[in-house]
């Protein structure tokens, strides 16, 4: 028994992981008309619907395409509106939320009567019971402080009765929606702050949006902003009839990547996905390069906006006055390597030495107050500098970073990088040469227009190519958008899905490094994140995750028909054999949907 | 990845089933009978206030500069006549008599940062001041291997893979051995058929390794779990993840590093009370473990860190604010202990990091750089530490 076991092992050990690449003759073999639409679907859109292929071939994929090339021109859909109207904080300018859900500081400091509380009645009202809750805890604590008054929080038990608590605990979740619903606004919102923090969490998926937030709030209202980004995220992605603008939002946030939870991030995310992000995906380069250079969440996170010329002498950091500040590399840095010309673009450490200087004094008015940008020409380096070559005379202002941006924008490697990134999310992890130089051509020719640029990819030969075909590996938010989308599910809580993401390895906002996600295959694929995988299809056809209903009538019907629905294509011979023994084994019918949408073909695109 | 190596082909566990023993597997995975190394790494996020953990209170500028929250003489519990540990950490005081416990004082990262998203990055890659490392120390500590090598080598109790753990060895994120699985087992045979039968190289090969993971998880998940001596884990999650660390070495299913944090150091504001329950949650998980391995600690060194100190004065809400050095705790069977390490810089407002701080003396990867090379046998410490090139001051901590 041993001797089998080690010749089994040795075996075993020979395999190892090959290169996820096509190979190179694949890109000059041609689709057939099918794949082509159920292609441009998995690749300009979260993933085909059912009855989006039917669509794109009644209206003609040359079209279909041509219109997401101008998603200005689809009428929206209103279900979208819909689930967005909610979620408020998606619109405020991030004054407006540093105002309206104050980090946790804030609550103490108007408990301590060190801030004085909003003027909106509403806002007032919430941080009036979290700071007289944070006082309570003090208290409790047995801190003692003349200066803070004690309060008074009502217990559950004098808010509801024995029943309606039983409800709240242990109910359906139509029971517990009824419950919620049938309170009157004044004693919700008590209720709300009565009940335990892990409790508010629970009850998330089955009460209204509105009482959803209410419940945030009182847990932390800064949370509301995280909270809200990820929803609309996701319900654009699960509902936008702009599929490509989606899809490249995600592209390019993700390219100019910030992370929503450093500092004063948590406040300057929104704009910056909404301000500099969106309106940019389709135009010009250089525009949206300069958006995100301006933008505070960007000086934040890149340290910029402390960075000042080495001899600014006096300068003070905002909190202790004895501390120096100089010159911060960090935006300069990461301006050439990632966001422009590319690791191998070909800058040296002087340039970015160089580039560095130009961009001292890009700061922001105030970050925790969400304050916009603002150039402050007292820390500004004012000597020469030489950048790429490219001398930038003595005396400049904000011309000078200005300047920087222009220079890299336009430069050779920055149309190759851009384009090879590009290439590299919709056609396959190794895009041929030949695609990148014609995509970094137009790039060149055509002054960085993001649009342009998108045509070349599209017209190519190898963009509808076999090597391209069904090549890459879905992100995360691919899987379980696309898994969604599949499903034809109705989703009132996006939230449990952000989190589900986040289990398959890729929280949303929350990519530490500048780099962003990686956009190749390799990084999704691992034991933990593809178990995760099929846990979400299983859960998902199953019905098990509150907020997200599936109409389990769908998958009714033969295996193969169920697989051909959620895949928009024929499964697999390999699959469907799978999943016929799955059947044999009893395996019912939401069962066997959950293991297509786990199945090897779907976790590609 | 590419050299990424399948530990067992599913059908030769099948065979055996999975309630088997999983003490062959431990045998099998290294190919001899010989135990391999273990290093377990725990973050203490938030920034941990070092002076009142490891008190210098020999230091007559402690208690001027922290009147109301310094830990008096009288409660420390003595370690060597100079310093004390906090009165919470009675747990470590067994393992440090029983020098199986080092203590590096003024410790940290040479980086200037005051930001807890800087300064951990840059702890958990090993490369301050590098903002572009996209893996961790850890990971890249892991030690080159030809043969067989088990899918839960590198282990992460917590939900998602921290950037320490992240690199080119396989390593997986487990927050619960229980949930490492597919529940239904009639799907799970299902799934992993269709992953062995499907023409998906990549997926192919990543869906075997998946399976022989909840294979092996799940074989140690499966027996009942008591853990070994007096051993008395804190509940809360730094308790458990301690404890199913601890149960997975036990089992020999070949791991040999792993990885846990506990957040909520960052004690601006009332520190007393929130450093004695951190304390001791912290203590006992490490006291738990260290009791429930027992003759294992042979094999085994653990080491926490948190991302930079506190400022020595304490601030105007009676607790502290982001400073500099730090103290580590290395424990383990072969660790040089019973000492207090590193050279004491004073706290002089001259000899203060910027005229507020603790001042480093050991930089941390002198002392992980001497875990990862005596006691994982790491040859290359470039590799570990790129562009840190001090391996004559390396802390000579493990026998």
């Amino acid at each position: 028994m041993k001797n089998k076991l080690a010749a089994l092992m040795a075996l075993a050990s020979l395999a190892t992981i090959p290169v996820i690449s096509a190979r190179p003759d694949l890109f000059h073999t041609k689709l057939d008309k099918d794949q082509q639409i159920l292609h441009a679907l998995n690749r300009l859109s979260y993933g085909p619907r059912p009855g989006d292929v039917t669509a794109v071939r009644k209206i003609g994929l040359k079209k279909w395409i041509d219109r997401q090339l101008h998603p200005e021109s689809i009428p929206e859909n209103p279900t979208l509106d819909a689930r967005l109207a909610p979620l408020t904080s998606l619109t405020m300018t991030s004054a407006e939320l540093t105002q309206n859900y104050p980090p946790p500081q804030a609550v103490v400091a108007i408990a301590n009567g060190k801030m004085p509380l909003p003027s909106d009645p509403q806002k007032r009202a919430v941080l009036e019971q979290l700071a007289e809750r944070y006082k309570a805890k003090l208290e409790k604590k047995g801190v003692e402080d003349s200066k803070i008054p004690s309060a008074e929080i009502i217990p559950m038990t004098d808010l509801l009765s024995g029943a309606e608590i039983r409800t709240m605990r242990k109910g359906t979740p139509e029971e517990k929606t009824k419950l919620f619903q049938s309170m009157p606004a004044e004693k919700l919102q008590k209720v709300v702050f009565a009940l335990p923090q892990g409790a508010r969490r629970g009850l998330f998926p089955y009460v209204p949006p509105e009482v959803r937030r209410k419940m945030l709030e009182a847990s932390a209202p800064q949370q509301v902003v995280a909270h809200d980004l990820s929803e609309g995220k996701l319900y654009r992605a699960i509902y936008s009839e702009r599929q490509l603008d989606e899809v490249l939002t995600d592209f390019w946030f993700n390219h100019f990547n910030v992370y929503l939870d450093k500092g004063a991030d948590r406040f300057l995310v929104t704009a910056y996905e909404r301000d500099a992000i969106r309106p940019n995906v389709l135009g010009k380069f250089s525009q949206m390069l300069q958006a995100t250079a301006k933008n505070p969440a960007m000086l934040w996170y890149l340290d910029n906006w402390q960075s000042v010329a080495p001899d600014a002498v006096g300068m003070r950091g905002p909190k202790n006055a004895k501390r120096t500040r100089g010159l911060n590399e960090n935006y300069a840095r990461e301006l050439l390597e990632l966001h422009t010309l590319g690791v191998d673009g070909g800058y040296t450490q002087k340039d970015i030495v160089e580039v560095a200087r130009c961009f001292t004094g890009w700061t922001i008015n105030q970050p925790y107050r969400g304050g916009g940008f603002q150039f402050n020409n007292r820390v500004h380096d004012k000597g020469e500098k030489v950048v790429l070559g490219v001398t930038i005379p003595a005396g400049g202002g904000i011309e000078d970073g200005m300047k920087v941006l222009d220079i890299v924008a336009h430069h050779a490697s920055t149309a190759r990088f851009i384009s090879r990134k590009l290439a590299q999310r919709f056609v396959a992890d190794d895009p041929p040469a030949a695609l990148i130089a014609a995509m970094a051509k137009t790039f060149q020719t055509k002054d960085g227009d993001l649009s342009e640029v998108m045509r070349t990819m599209l017209a190519s030969k190898e963009f509808w190519s076999q090597g391209a075909y069904r090549a890459k590996v879905k992100s995360p938010l691919e899987m379980v958008a696309s898994a969604v989308r599949a499903t034809g599910a109705d989703v009132t809580f996006a939230f449990g899905l952000a989190n589900k993401i986040a289990d398959l390895g890729q929280p949303l906002y929350r990519k530490q490094e500048p780099t962003g996600y990686p956009n190749t295959s390799a990084e999704w694929v691992n034991s933990a994140a593809l178990l995760a995988r099929m846990n979400f299809s299983l859960a998902l056809t199953q019905n098990k995750l509150p907020g997200v209903a599936v109409d389990a009538k769908r998958f009714e019907g033969d295996p193969a028909s169920v697989a051909k629905l959620l895949l928009s294509a024929t499964a697999s011979a390999q699959t469907r054999q799978a999943i016929e023994r799955g059947q044999a084994a009893k395996q019912d019918s939401a069962a066997i949907a959950g293991l297509v949408l786990g199945s090897p073909e779907f976790q590609r695109r | 990845m590419l050299n990424r190596r399948v530990f067992l082909k599913s059908s030769a566990l099948a065979m055996f089933g999975v309630g088997a023993a999983p003490h062959w597997l431990a045998r099998a995975a290294e190919g001899t009978e010989s135990r391999k190394k273990i290093l377990v790494a725990i973050f203490q996020r938030g920034a941990a206030d070092g002076l009142n953990v490891v008190v210098p209170y020999g230091d007559p500028n402690y208690y001027s500069l922290r009147p109301n929250i310094a830990i008096p003489k009288s409660d420390v519990i003595e370690l060597d006549g100079f310093f004390g540990l906090h009165p919470s950490l009675s747990a470590l005081k067994l393992m440090f008599d029983a020098k199986h416990l080092a203590i590096v004082q003024a410790t940290g990262s040479p980086d200037p940062t005051r930001s807890h998203f800087d300064a951990q990055d840059y702890m958990e890659s090993g490369t301050p001041g590098r903002k572009a490392t996209l893996d961790g120390w850890l990971n890249r500590a892991i030690p080159p291997e030809k043969g067989l090598v088990s899918p839960v080598r590198a282990v992460s109790l917590g939900a998602n893979l921290p950037r320490t753990l992240r690199g080119p060895n396989p390593a997986i994120a487990v927050s619960n051995l229980n949930e490492f699985q597919i529940r239904d087992t009639q799907s799970s045979n299902t799934f992993e058929g269709m992953y062995q039968g499907t023409l998906d190289k990549v997926l192919k090969n990543t869906g075997r390794e998946t399976f022989d993971a909840v294979k092996i998880l799940q074989s140690v998940q499966k027996q009942n779990y008591t853990p070994s001596g007096d051993a008395k884990y804190p509940n809360g999650r730094f308790g458990q993840s301690m404890m199913q660390i601890a149960r997975l070495i036990k089992a020999n299913v070949g791991v040999e590093v792993a990885f846990a944090d506990v957040g909520g150091w960052d004690t601006h504001v009332n520190e007393i009370g929130q450093l004695t329950r951190l304390l001791s949650e912290f203590g006992n998980g490490l006291g738990a473990f260290y009791q429930d391995l027992g003759d294992r600690m042979q094999d085994v060194v653990l080491v926490t860190m948190s991302e930079f100190g506190r400022t020595a004065r304490e601030n105007g809400n009676l607790g502290t604010d982001h400073g500099h050095a730090n103290c580590m705790f290395v424990m383990g069977g072969d660790v040089k202990g019973g000492k207090v390490y590193g050279k004491w810089p004073g706290l002089e407002k001259e000899q203060l990091y910027e005229g507020r701080d603790l001042n480093i003396t050991t930089d941390f990867r002198e002392v992980l750089g001497g875990l990862v090379t005596r006691h994982l046998g790491a040859r290359n410490l470039a590799k570990v530490f790129p562009n840190f090139s001090a391996p004559e001051s390396i802390l000579q901590i493990i026998a």
